[in-house]
């Protein structure tokens, strides 16, 4: 059976050539995979990263860009592998996004 | 969100760019993650500004440094076809630990690459893919019907000639070994390089002849 990220040889629309650079984040991604996966942690495998992109299911494999599909896989990878919590994982993202939502509101003053 | 009316001293003016385009969940995943594994000292900070300088660092360039000494150099040519890891490590430029296969275009051969999977792509000679190289339009149609999706980047593959398109794996990777233009005879190896782009790697582009 084919599966949803295997998409060779479907129809498809005009490719959308407009190029633009990564974004700093977006890169922060691909620096965490490449220590992850380097000789040195071997915390992760690429085939692993794949796996979890493939895991998130047609709907947000579609919905999320490719760093976002990258970062969740990462994520629920490093979960799985008991390397962080979901506790701590969700206690962070909140401190995080009340400091950067303090931070904008100190660029507005 | 209020804001139709201001009392002096109480909030900032509206400021639609930033207040109304918070940042995406996977930004702020992506943060977090990243300081927990610092704590957690599994990586460094310098670690990761390390890595992110060297993805930076990577461009076409070094993929076009490749093909202008095989252009120049038959020897070489035949040890980039056999082995490109091994000719790139000759030039002093790390391909990375996947092996890399070139794909020689000729006068009866053009080749693109893709990756319809995901988006394998030989990165360290080449930089990151493009956006449209991940795109699901691209790696659909790439294997169906590759001279349509050519005429989109403005690429004219005549009838006579083959296509061939390289679908690119974790473990395997291509690079495109264009045809060197005509009368380029005067050109040194650094003047050939520059007429080597990285869509010219790919395959979705072709170097025109100089006459």
């Amino acid at each position: 059976m084919r599966r949803h990220h295997d998409m060779g040889g479907l129809a498809a629309g005009p490719v959308d050539r407009t190029d633009h650079d990564p974004e700093p984040w977006e890169m922060r991604v691909d620096a965490i995979m490449r220590l992850l996966t380097d000789k040195k942690r071997q915390i992760m495998t690429v085939d692993e990263l794949r796996r979890g992109i493939e895991d998130l299911g047609p709907g947000a494999y579609d919905e999320l860009n490719y760093y976002e599909r990258w970062i969740a896989s990462i994520t629920n990878i490093l979960i799985e592998k008991g390397v962080i919590t979901v506790d701590e994982l969700g206690r962070r993202m909140s401190a995080v996004e009340a400091r950067w939502t303090a931070e904008r509101k100190d660029v507005g003053r | 969100m209020s804001g139709t009316h201001h009392h002096a001293g109480e909030h900032p003016p509206h400021q639609p760019d930033i207040e109304e385009h918070p940042f995406s969940t996977y930004q702020v995943m992506a943060e977090a993650v990243g300081e927990l594994l610092v704590e957690k000292q599994i990586i460094s900070r310098d670690e990761l500004r390390r890595t992110i300088e060297t993805i930076e660092s990577k461009s076409p360039a070094a993929g076009a440094k490749l093909v202008a000494r095989a252009w120049t150099d038959a020897a070489f040519k035949a040890r980039l076809l056999a082995d490109v890891n091994a000719a790139a490590a000759e030039l002093g430029i790390d391909a990375g630990p996947v092996p890399i296969r070139a794909v020689e275009n000729t006068p009866s051969v053009h080749n693109v690459i893709v990756c319809t999977l995901c988006s394998c792509y030989p990165r360290m000679l080449i930089g990151l893919p493009p956006p449209w190289y991940k795109s699901r339009a691209y790696r659909s149609r790439c294997v169906r019907e590759p001279r349509a999706v050519l005429s989109e980047f403005g690429t004219t593959v005549p009838d006579g000639v083959e296509v061939r398109v390289h679908d690119s794996t974790a473990d395997l990777r291509y690079m495109v070994l264009p045809m060197r233009p005509k009368d380029t005879d005067g050109f040194d190896t650094d003047a050939l390089a520059r007429l080597v782009t990285r869509d010219v790697l790919i395959g979705v582009s072709v170097i025109s002849d100089f006459s």
